[in-house]
């Protein structure tokens, strides 16, 4: 059917699956008119892509060292873009980035800015000179400069933490997708989104990875954009919302303006209950202006510290980073990341243009969809909000007792946004399914590149450089993929146990990331005079405070009081990185300068050219 | 001054240099949030569409734009990638 090999056909077997998932979709749509159920399109939109994914995983399974930890190095620049970005945006990004807006409003978008500024730290600073290097994975550069297994095992620690720490809310979201549109409990489909995610990693490790984040990333755009497209046009704000919405914009501000922004009491928030007498839980009402920047020097702070953190740690996260190991060359690499950040910045550009038109479908009214300024009751009687409040994702609580419902009134999960967008604005259902196949397209992405990233970690630089040298390559890759098993059932048993909120849990895995990998890993290629010592100084320094400083600011008692400058829990990375910081270049001083062999090695890893650093294999 | 330490001379200083406009656009901008949301651009208020597309957009730019200055640098002093390395 082709003619050349796999990967100059890139383009022609992504473009007939790009054409065959559409052409799904309208057979879908047709489904749907013919009296096919919702539930059957919802199951078939989220079985067919997964098959689709495992195929690809069975294809690129590999016997071979480089091809399991970098994809055989040959992944070409603008594809790699794609699967950065399918690594990069998680369930998080998908599902709860557009209620984030939806409810913080300009606040909120201090996440948008964070997490893609961070790029350009990437592309300055490390991706190129890690290429260079030609490590494995991220610890295997840590090990290799600054020499020694304790460095390198430091560096496990803090990657396995910050993976770990991001993938129980990845396996957590896909349960959640995977329960929804499969119609079984939370509990299962944690289980069978743990499998599908090993389904595309276990046989070909980064190969099978990148070609099915690929996929993922095609799925999960598509179905992100034609949502906001299609509500967009058929509600007469714009063909093309992200230049035609600042009417909207100017009119929700109006909106606010007259149904007031109220902020309800904790005791009335604290006492409301659903139909069935249980308390009403981690629902939002709008309290936040949607475009108003709030006054003040502390509140212009918290928007730039929460922005320092998610960009210094983006630049530390190793499922980031280890995508561009698999580049053919260091240009290639620098290319890929400005890539990666184009396919990231189409989603993130339309998450708020979709909080937006969605807001105004509910604040409006004038539009038949509006309902705030409505009577309680003929809300009540709307099919998608009985729907959704015996989902206990939705409320009304009549504070005022007027029988009218007002903005503060009304409570709902941030998630809605996105997974009941299309339902409210009347889409036919098969837009819905879309998006539930994207969601989880999203989650299992993200879930597959972190737990091959702390599986490669501990096989390559624990297992292979530590403990056993000198297995065989057949010994090696059994114990890389017994260790992705154990890794993902332990990261879905943490998940089933519901520990955590969603956007908690992937803050703090930016915060553990920067805390204690950010300065080695930059200060590794910037910085000839960085030392063994100071580094292993230094991850354990910033690890360390950032933690403590989470337990004081969290868990402490009066754990409120102990918050320094506005730095809450989501930000303790400041603290981390900055001890990390001072007490790598102290002790970096304080002790005898890295030897030749190693100050020639960076001056190595400076430029492009030349063999990498460490072997083709190794 | 060896080639080697001529060429990381200019690396660092582009370095530099993407690092000073990602600075503005990822900090500067936001510093000024409530007057700069005075102004408009396409309709929008200024702190806010820079925050909904134009920083980003201007981080896409600038990530290729320092690529490709890179490119010229390593060409400059002879360390461009050969086929095959």
């Amino acid at each position: 059917m082709f003619k050349g090999n796999f990967i100059q056909n890139l383009p022609k077997i992504y473009g007939t699956y790009t054409g065959g998932f559409l052409a799904f979709i309208i057979l879908m749509a047709i489904a749907e008119n013919a009296g096919v159920s919702k539930e059957t399109i919802g199951i078939l939109f989220v079985a067919f892509t997964v098959c689709i994914y495992a195929i690809i995983g069975y294809l690129s399974r590999t016997v071979q060292v480089d091809a399991y930890y970098v994809a055989g190095r040959q992944v070409p620049t603008v594809f790699n873009g794609m699967a950065t970005a399918a690594d990069w945006m998680s369930g998080a990004s998908f599902v709860a980035m557009a209620g984030g807006i939806y409810f913080g409003g300009y606040t909120y978008m201090a996440f948008l800015i964070g997490w893609t500024g961070g790029y350009v730290l990437v592309s300055s600073l490390l991706a190129p000179y890690l290429r260079k290097f030609g490590c494995y994975t991220v610890p295997d550069f840590i090990g290799t400069r600054y020499g020694g297994n304790l460095a390198r095992f430091c560096a496990v620690v803090v990657l396995a933490l910050a993976s770990f720490t991001y993938v129980t809310a990845q396996i957590n979201a896909t349960g959640t997708i995977a329960s929804r549109a499969l119609q079984i409990p939370f509990e299962l489909g944690v289980w069978v989104g743990l499998v599908s995610i090993l389904l595309c990693s276990m046989l070909g490790g980064m190969r099978a990875v990148t070609w099915t984040q690929v996929a993922q990333y095609i799925v999960l755009i598509i179905a992100y954009l034609i949502p906001v497209f299609w509500i967009s046009s058929s509600g007469n704000y714009g063909i093309f919302p992200h230049l035609m919405l600042g009417d909207e914009v100017a009119k929700l501000g109006e909106l606010e303006a007259t149904f007031g922004l109220k902020e309800n009491s904790k005791e009335a928030m604290a006492a409301m209950t659903f139909a069935d007498g249980s308390p009403v839980k981690g629902l939002k009402y709008i309290v936040n202006s949607h475009a108003g920047v709030p006054d003040g020097a502390m509140a212009a702070w918290k928007f730039i510290s929460l922005v320092i953190c998610m960009m210094v740690g983006t630049a530390s996260l190793p499922h980031i980073l280890m995508r561009y190991f698999t580049t053919p060359s260091v240009k290639a690499a620098r290319k890929s990341v400005a890539w990666s950040l184009f396919f990231i910045a189409l989603l993130y550009t339309s998450a708020p243009m979709l909080a937006t038109v969605s807001k105004l479908s509910l604040m409006d009214p004038s539009l038949a969809t509006g309902i705030i300024g409505k009577s309680i009751a003929e809300v009540q009687s709307i099919d998608w909000y009985q729907a959704w409040n015996a989902q206990k994702w939705m409320h009304i609580q009549d504070f005022d007792n007027d029988g009218k419902l007002a903005l503060n009134e009304f409570f709902m999960r941030g998630d809605i946004v996105v997974l009941a967008t299309p339902e409210i604005a009347g889409l036919p259902y098969v837009i819905s399914g879309l998006v539930a196949a994207g969601g989880m397209a999203a989650a299992m992405s993200t879930a597959d590149g972190l737990i091959l990233a702390i599986a490669n970690a501990l096989s390559h630089d624990i297992y292979f450089k530590i403990i056993d040298p000198k297995a065989d390559v057949r010994k090696r890759l059994l114990v890389a993929r017994a260790l992705l098993v154990v890794i993902g059932a332990a990261g879905a048993f943490v998940a089933s146990m519901k520990l955590t909120s969603i956007l908690g849990a992937v803050a703090w895995a930016f915060d553990f990331a920067m805390s204690g990998l950010f300065f080695p890993l930059v200060l590794g290629v910037w910085w000839k005079r960085a030392t063994r010592q100071g580094a292993i100084a230094g991850m354990i320094a910033g690890l360390g405070s950032g933690t403590i400083y989470l337990y004081m600011v969290k868990f402490a008692e009066n754990a409120n009081e102990n918050i320094i400058l506005g730095i809450d829990h989501l930000r303790f990375g400041i603290i981390g990185a900055s001890v990390c910081f001072v007490v790598m270049v102290v002790v970096s001083l304080m002790t005898p300068e890295p030897d030749k062999a190693t100050q020639d090695m960076i001056d190595e890893v400076r430029v492009p050219s030349g063999k990498t650093v460490l072997g083709k294999q190794h | 001054m060896s080639n080697k330490e001529k060429h990381w001379d200019k690396t660092r200083g582009l370095m530099m240099i993407t690092l000073a406009i990602w600075f503005i656009f990822g900090y500067v901008v936001f510093m000024f949030g409530t007057s700069l949301n005075e102004g408009s651009f396409l309709g929008y208020p200024l702190a806010y569409y820079m925050c909904a597309q134009g920083s980003i957009i201007a981080f896409v730019v600038l990530i290729f734009w320092f690529a490709n200055r890179q490119e010229k640098i390593d060409a400059e002093f002879g360390f461009t990638e050969k086929e095959g390395d």
